[in-house]
């Protein structure tokens, strides 16, 4: 709450700023706009620009510094004795966390003296009476923490208004007294905005930056629990939480690269060819009706394809081809996951490549026309390369999304892992169960397990593996498209 | 001026190639073409003539039916090749197009390499028995549009690298190759040089021998070089059509005069 009240106290300085710098100009001018450097309003913006800009990123900085202070210190100061054998410092330490956060819910004051057992197990059911559960009773220690905790959150809480308040009024204070008519407000103006823009920038760049070492990170805790010979080269998927896992990826990215195949099978011929009917050949009426028809396909939630897979496609693969064919008798199969997820990547290959083809000139096409061609002569001798890069580029788009797509595999193909023992056989055959690295990742992460065990661990060594082979295929897209640029254009 | 004496050339009688009577075309409701009918002969240059936006172009392709690809486009009136309708629905647009080529006023190279640019219509309708045949017919459609001493070691880059120039040879170069019975050019000089220029016109004179050929130009003097016919269009209509020595030196109407003076004097 006091968080938003300090957002509103400075974007109400900022306006105010707004205000005061336009008149502050206008005044130094003696009311003649012609007189001024820049136009009033960018005096305005440049006073709300200067105190919005050091006010908000100050108070981003601080949020996200002050839990990482306040953390190492609180956890520097507790006795060892507080970490019993069971557990870890950081588990402790997330205790301590909940504490503090549940104390502050049901605004318990600090006890006169030390706390008792009494008081502690009292506070033990308020907490969960505040919806914080505890599973053990609390330390003493843990208690003291929690108490620092709050007081240092608390003291630190109080710092960040003054501190932001004491650079917005500052910012004002220099950009208004800076204000006259002969201050080029426009191009500071424009030196701020470059700077939001960076800021953004910068933004989308470090999260994934970010993200990519956390999950570093987590997979170097992976490794050094499990070796990583058996995760890579190995080929049985068995984890078993009494420990003793074998954890081998190949079987899992055997069901995503299959049914990523099966899916694209089905989408690309029929999303291209649904494209080029729409650019090509359609009238526009027909265009109208059909083009949002097929998008519609792409507004479906992909829970919705999984049960569509579980209860329609399954069972009737499962009856008319499965069975007669003596291939299998299980309604989860390969073909019905990769069959469903096609369905679903359709309307991206038809929507991208549709837009890609309409982008080729029509001088190009009248080119062809006048030399006598047919109309598919053009497209596939003209149209289709000039659009090429751009088709790749769409194909790679619907391969990444298939490679992520996790639950059309749950409740089409299952959740058992490939087994390689048991034969080629079946490994290439379509109608058998299978599973992806996707719902791996998932069903190893859900349930009650803390991240220390190497089966819960391989999901982050899961997840790098499937970036690392996107990031490839999205290297190889660009590498595709600039080969054909050199050739073509 | 020198020109002008072209004049004095005599002028056989050939057989009519293309006929048109009564042609309307509307662009939505445009009304670009009013009432056109006009005779193209066989061996014989015709150039169209007029002010910008007069609808040269859009009678250019009516003669081939490229008018088709437009949906906004209609034609109406009765436009005869060989005595035979060119919009009659037995007609197949495609095989009319193979027959009478055109060179666009917009160079238009395919995104794929110089050789297979000069190859496409030779590949589509069979022309060339083998890959020696092919070669051939792409030097020797490449030379006419002289072309050929430029691009001869670079075969196999993109059509879309050349110069604007460069890139309307290559389109006469392709159009050249499909070896069409009317070739009808749309404004095909408009981005060469003078001696590319003359090329182009030596060409077009060579072609003459054997073929029809239609040429838009808003260059007095490339008409009177090249050609025997004139039309003159005037925002849509016909104004004038005869012998290019008459026209330019004795024409009819006043609108045709103070736009060949305007022009060239
Ligand atoms: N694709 C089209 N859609 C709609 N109107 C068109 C189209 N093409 C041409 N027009 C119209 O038809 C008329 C004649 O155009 P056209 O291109 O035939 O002129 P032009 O004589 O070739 O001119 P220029 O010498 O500038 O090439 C113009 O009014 C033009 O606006
Ligand atoms: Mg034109």
């Amino acid at each position: 709450m006091t968080l938003t009240w300090l957002v509103l106290a400075v974007l109400a300085l900022a306006a105010v700023g707004y205000v005061m710098g336009r008149s502050r100009a206008m005044a130094s001018a003696g009311g003649e706009i012609r007189a001024l450097h820049s136009l009033p309003r960018y005096y305005g913006w440049n006073v709300a620009l200067t105190v919005l800009t050091p006010a908000f990123g100050l108070m981003a900085l601080w949020l996200l510094i002050q839990p990482v202070f306040i953390d190492a210190r609180i956890s520097s100061q507790l006795p060892d004795a507080a970490v019993s054998e069971t557990t870890t410092r950081s588990l402790v330490m997330s205790d301590v966390r909940r504490v503090a956060e549940g104390l502050g819910q049901i605004g318990a004051s600090k006890p006169e003296s030390d706390p008792d057992e009494e008081y502690l197990s009292d506070l033990k059911s308020r907490l969960g009476g505040a919806g914080v559960a505890l599973a053990s009773d609390i330390d003493p220690a843990v208690y003291l923490a929690a108490e620092r905790y709050r007081a240092g959150t608390a003291i630190g809480a109080s710092l960040m208004w003054v501190a932001v308040l004491a650079v917005a009024v500052g910012g004002f204070a220099v950009s208004y007294l800076l204000t006259n008519k002969d201050f080029r407000a426009r191009n500071t103006v424009e030196r701020g905005i470059l700077l939001v823009l960076i800021a953004a920038a910068s933004i989308a760049i470090l999260t994934t930056l970010g993200i990519i070492l956390s999950m570093l990170f987590e997979t170097r805790h992976f490794f050094a629990d499990h070796p990583w010979q058996d995760f890579f080269l190995g080929t049985v998927w068995s984890p078993d939480f009494r420990g003793d896992s074998q954890l081998a990826i190949l079987p899992l990215l055997w069901g995503t690269l299959y049914i990523s195949l099966i899916a694209l099978l089905v989408a690309v011929p029929i999303g291209l060819f649904a494209a080029i009917y729409l650019s090509e050949y359609a009238t526009p009426r027909v265009r109208a009706l059909a083009k949002p028809a097929i998008e519609v396909l792409a507004g479906i939630p992909t829970i919705v394809y999984g049960l569509f897979a579980l209860i329609t496609i399954g069972p009737m693969l499962r009856d008319y081809f499965a069975q007669p064919l003596g291939l299998g008798d299980s309604s989860s199969s390969v073909m019905t996951a990769g069959l469903v997820m096609g369905i679903m990547l359709i309307p991206f290959v038809s929507s991208l490549s549709d837009d890609i083809i309409n982008a080729v000139p029509q001088s190009l096409r009248d080119g062809s026309y006048g030399l006598g061609a047919t109309q598919s002569e053009t497209i596939r001798q003209v149209i289709i390369p000039a659009a090429l890069p751009g088709i790749v580029g769409a194909i790679l788009l619907a391969a990444s999304r298939a490679i992520g797509e996790t639950m059309i595999v749950v409740l089409g193909a299952g959740a058992a892992a490939a087994q390689f023992d048991r034969g080629i056989g079946e490994l290439v055959n379509p109608f058998e169960a299978m599973t992806t690295v996707t719902v791996k990742i998932v069903s190893q992460l859900t349930g009650d397990t803390d991240f220390a065990s190497p089966e819960t661990l391989v999901a982050f060594a899961l997840g790098l593996t499937l970036f690392v082979i996107t990031l490839g295929l999205n290297v190889l897209a660009l590498w595709i498209v600039r080969r054909y640029r050199e050739q073509y254009e | 001026m020198n020109d002008m004496r072209l004049i004095q050339r005599t002028v056989d009688m050939h057989e009519t190639k293309i006929r048109a009577s009564g042609v309307d075309v509307f662009y939505g409701d445009n009304h670009a073409i009013k009432d056109v009918s006009v005779y193209i002969e066989d061996k014989t240059v015709t150039a169209f003539i007029g002010p910008s936006g007069c609808g040269k172009s859009t009678f250019l392709r009516c003669l081939n039916r490229m008018n088709d690809t437009i949906p906004i486009c209609r034609v109406t009136g009765k436009i005869t090749l060989d005595d035979e309708d060119i919009y009659d629905p037995k007609v197949d647009p495609v095989q009319l197009r193979a027959k009478v080529g055109m060179v666009f006023q917009k160079p238009n190279p395919f995104p794929k390499s110089i050789y297979d640019n000069v190859a496409y219509g030779p590949r589509i309708h069979g022309l060339a028995g083998d890959k020696s045949e092919l070669d051939e017919i792409v030097e020797k459609s490449l030379r006419r549009a002289a072309l050929w001493g430029e691009v001869k070691d670079r075969l196999a880059e993109p059509g879309t690298g050349l110069s604007g120039g460069q890139q309307q040879r290559l389109c006469i170069a392709r159009a050249v190759a499909t070896a069409p019975e009317v070739l009808l050019m749309d404004e095909p000089c408009s981005a060469l040089d003078p001696i590319a220029t003359a090329q182009v016109e030596e060409l077009i004179d060579e072609l003459k021998q054997n073929y029809s050929v239609v040429i838009v130009t808003h260059s007095m003097q490339q008409a009177a070089r090249v050609s025997q016919k004139t039309a003159f269009f005037h925002l849509g209509n016909l104004v004038e059509y005869g012998e290019t020595g008459k026209i330019f030196t004795n024409p009819e109407d006043s609108r045709t005069e103070s736009y060949i003076t305007g022009r060239i004097g």
